[in-house]
């Protein structure tokens, strides 16, 4: 190829040169059509997605209602219209509610109760009618009667955009607060930041008292009830939630080392130096492929049908799915086992089992561990999605309170879980893979 | 040891084997307990999970094979329509491979940036490094449903909110793979374009892009191969795909499970070419790099 006459030199030259212009137009080619095709296709999916449909599906109201909800709380007053009950309840909610005749100090309860939402906005429940005082604004009054729906008086003027009134409805939305009035009852919320109730229920004794009061409590030899009471929150059911978060890491275990002793003996039968017959290592290989292929999704569908609901479902679809992984994992660091070590073991008489123990396991232990820890640390979320559908554990909890589609705090709060239990796991399994791989080093 | 110290000082030989047999001893009492521990946790995990399961393992396994047969059996009793089952449900399966597609390179392309942005000596803003590392952290952990199920209920049932949540996971878990990549990159072309006066973001392009390139597609093709397996399962909780019709499907029970095998089957086929097309790229491009270097 290379010139070794001078009369050859000037065509090289000129070879090169085209060589060199076709280089750099393929290099302007590939510099420009990829980008073009990664935009063409990302123009196909915004169509094959729809997405412009999508934006228009969009629920802007429940995006307000959603990322409010994770970080306030909002307490419901309520008459009843018929009989003239109070209620006071916070989210609304059974577990939430005050006992009778009770109330938070900004309620007044009383022939007329007396509602004081923060900022002058004062709304009164009357025997007959009920009066919101919006400051800068001026009075509103309803009274709702059997006959004539929610009659309504309004301060001079055009309606403003905040309130939406109708024959049988009025509904008030100031940045106080809500007040909706409807023939049978007039309820009130006003929103509060943070998350209520997450430590005590109204029922326990120590509601409301400060971390100090608690504490001086605790030390005063109450530490045991003040623990049940937190633990046994019926609002927030720490104790379910924490259970929950147990069961996903106890599927993902299972799963995962139940996998590795399953796939260590058959890694051998796939591995190229520990089983000569072609057909056998074929065979277990495309069992591997299987396995995997089939993938978790189809083995939790199939295995929910045979074993129920549950975390030991869960914790097998992992395993099969696994097993595939791991034997395809080990089988290739069998392979690239060194040949010396076994030999040396052997010649000090060695029977195969020891040869196996002393020769081979030390030298890929190291390998398989660090794969093993790995995949323990992405079977955790992997074990919440498959919870979601076997039913166990957090991704069990998670959906069950998406699909409520109110309790947006306690959705936040199982993912706040989720996430540190996902971190968790991974410098556990970072930390042992740290110290199991060096520490082996150290011994061999 | 006590006696071979008494003994006197001639026997070193006898001494040095007693403490390393003592050693021998105590590594394997440890080893031991180590092996002991992890089979009890192993033994009681079991039996916890099956007492909190629906069914027992022991009858569980007698009917193991009960519903892979029932549908099979159907599949095969139907196997006339099994074609035509491929063709209505093709389009479902592009959906659930053009999510998997799509954020993957989303989110590759938001992991090479994260990447960038958080490898030490290449990092436009040093300071920030920790900041973005731990930004790919929680990117990371967070499990592809928890951002699906919530983008479900704001935007509606369909591919989009399944793309988003499994492209914000392939950022943090790309991001760091890149980054290990990126740190052994060879700091010496950007001295080199710096001292000519290019900005950073040309540096990147030239000086570290060309040399981690390979690196990154390659895993890139192997997260997409995980992300058609995502892809699938969430569609499975309502993010479109063809593992929404599946769990239609399934849950008709007795009488489409025809439909299921067929869905069954381009699943597993999908998964598997992918699988076997992306360990051949990622060969080549492995080995095309090695032919590089050699020249």
């Amino acid at each position: 190829m290379s010139a070794t006459s001078t009369n050859t030199k000037m065509t090289d030259t000129d070879a090169l040169m085209a060589q060199t212009e076709r280089l750099f137009q393929r290099k302007r080619m590939v510099a420009f059509g990829v980008p073009a095709l990664i935009l063409a296709y990302l123009v196909y999916v915004f169509f094959a997605f729809d997405v412009p449909g999508l934006m228009q599906r969009a629920s802007a109201e429940n995006a307000r209602a959603l990322v409010a909800d994770t970080y306030s709380y909002k307490v419901h007053v309520t008459r009843d219209n018929r009989d003239g009950a109070v209620e006071v309840a916070i989210e609304g909610e059974r577990k939430g509610e005050y006992p009778e005749g009770e109330g938070p100090e900004w309620v007044e309860l009383g022939r007329d109760t007396v509602i004081d939402l923060g900022g002058g906005h004062v709304v009164i429940f009357g025997p007959e009618t009920i009066s919101y005082d919006v400051p800068g604004y001026g009075v509103i009054r309803a009274t709702p009667s059997r006959s004539q729906g929610v009659m309504q008086e309004f301060p001079e003027g055009d309606l403003p955009e905040w309130i939406n009134a109708s024959k049988n409805r009025l509904a008030i939305t100031t940045e106080a607060g809500r007040l909706s009035v409807t023939r049978n009852r007039a309820e009130v919320f006003r929103y509060f930041t943070g998350w209520e109730l997450f430590f005590f229920t109204l029922d326990s004794p120590y509601h409301g008292m400060s971390v100090g009061q608690v504490l001086g409590r605790a030390f005063n030899g109450e530490a045991g009830e003040i623990w049940d009471d937190f633990w046994h929150n019926e609002m927030w059911r720490h104790s379910d939630v924490m259970w929950a978060i147990f069961e996903t890491i106890l599927m993902a275990f299972l799963g995962t080392m139940g996998a590795a002793i399953v796939a260590l003996p058959i890694a051998f039968m796939a591995a190229k130096n520990f089983a000569p017959l072609k057909t056998v290592r074929f065979g277990f290989r495309r069992l591997f492929d299987f396995l995997r292929g089939v993938d978790a999704l189809i083995w939790t569908i199939i295995l929910t049908r045979a074993f129920g609901l549950g975390p030991l479902t869960g914790a097998l679809a992992i395993l099969l799915t696994d097993t595939g992984s791991f034997g395809k994992l080990f089988s290739e660091a069998l392979e690239n086992v060194d040949e010396k070590q076994i030999e040396g073991v052997q010649s000090t008489g060695a029977k195969p089992v020891q040869r196996y123990r002393f020769g081979v396991l030390p030298q890929v232990t190291p390998v398989l561990l660090s794969q093993v820890l790995y995949y323990l640390e992405s079977n955790t979320r992997s074990a919440t999605i498959i919870g979601a559908i076997t039913g166990g554990g957090i991704g069990l909890l998670l959906t069950q309170a998406i699909i409520t589609q109110k309790d947006w705090e306690e959705v936040t709060y199982y993912i706040v879980l989720i996430v540190l239990m996902v971190i968790f796991m991974d410098w556990v399994s970072g930390m042992l893979r740290r110290r199991l791989i060096q520490s082996d080093d150290a011994g061999h | 040891m006590a006696d071979v110290t008494q003994s006197g000082g001639a026997p070193r030989l006898s001494d040095m084997q007693a403490t390393y047999m003592a050693q021998v001893s105590k590594r394997r009492l440890y080893s031991g307990i180590t092996l002991l521990v992890f089979i009890l946790l192993m033994v009681s995990g079991f039996r916890l999970a099956e007492e909190r399961n629906g069914g027992s393992f022991i009858g569980g396994l007698d009917n193991f094979f009960d519903y892979p047969g029932e549908v099979v059996a159907e599949a095969v009793e139907k196997a006339g329509e099994l074609p035509a089952h491929f063709v209505t449900f093709f389009p479902a399966l592009l959906e659930t491979v053009n999510i998997a597609a799509v954020s993957t390179l989303v989110g590759a392309l938001a992991a090479v940036v994260l990447s960038l942005l958080s490898t030490r000596g290449l990092a436009r803003f040093p300071r920030l490094v920790p900041v973005f590392r731990r930004i790919m952290d929680i990117t990371r952990a967070v499990p592809e449903i928890v951002i699906a199920l919530i983008l479900i209920f704001v935007l509606g049932g369909g591919p989009v909110p399944a793309m988003i949540a499994i492209a914000f996971h392939t950022a943090g878990a790309l991001g760091k793979l890149f980054s290990e990549v990126n740190e052994n990159a060879s700091l010496k072309p950007l001295e080199g374009l710096e001292s000519v006066g290019a900005t950073w973001s040309q540096r990147m392009m030239l000086g570290v892009v060309p040399q981690v390139a390979p690196n990154w597609l390659s895993y890139a093709l192997m997260r997409f191969e995980i992300n058609i397996r995502a892809s699938a399962i969430l569609g499975f909780v309502g993010a479109g795909g063809l593992g929404y019709e599946l769990k239609n499907a399934i849950s008709w029970g007795q009488g489409r499970y025809d439909e299921a095998a067929a869905m069954f089957l381009m699943l597993f086929a999908t998964i598997i070419l992918f699988d076997q097309l992306s360990s051949h790229f990622r060969d080549r491009l492995v080995h095309g790099r090695k032919v590089e270097m050699h020249r």
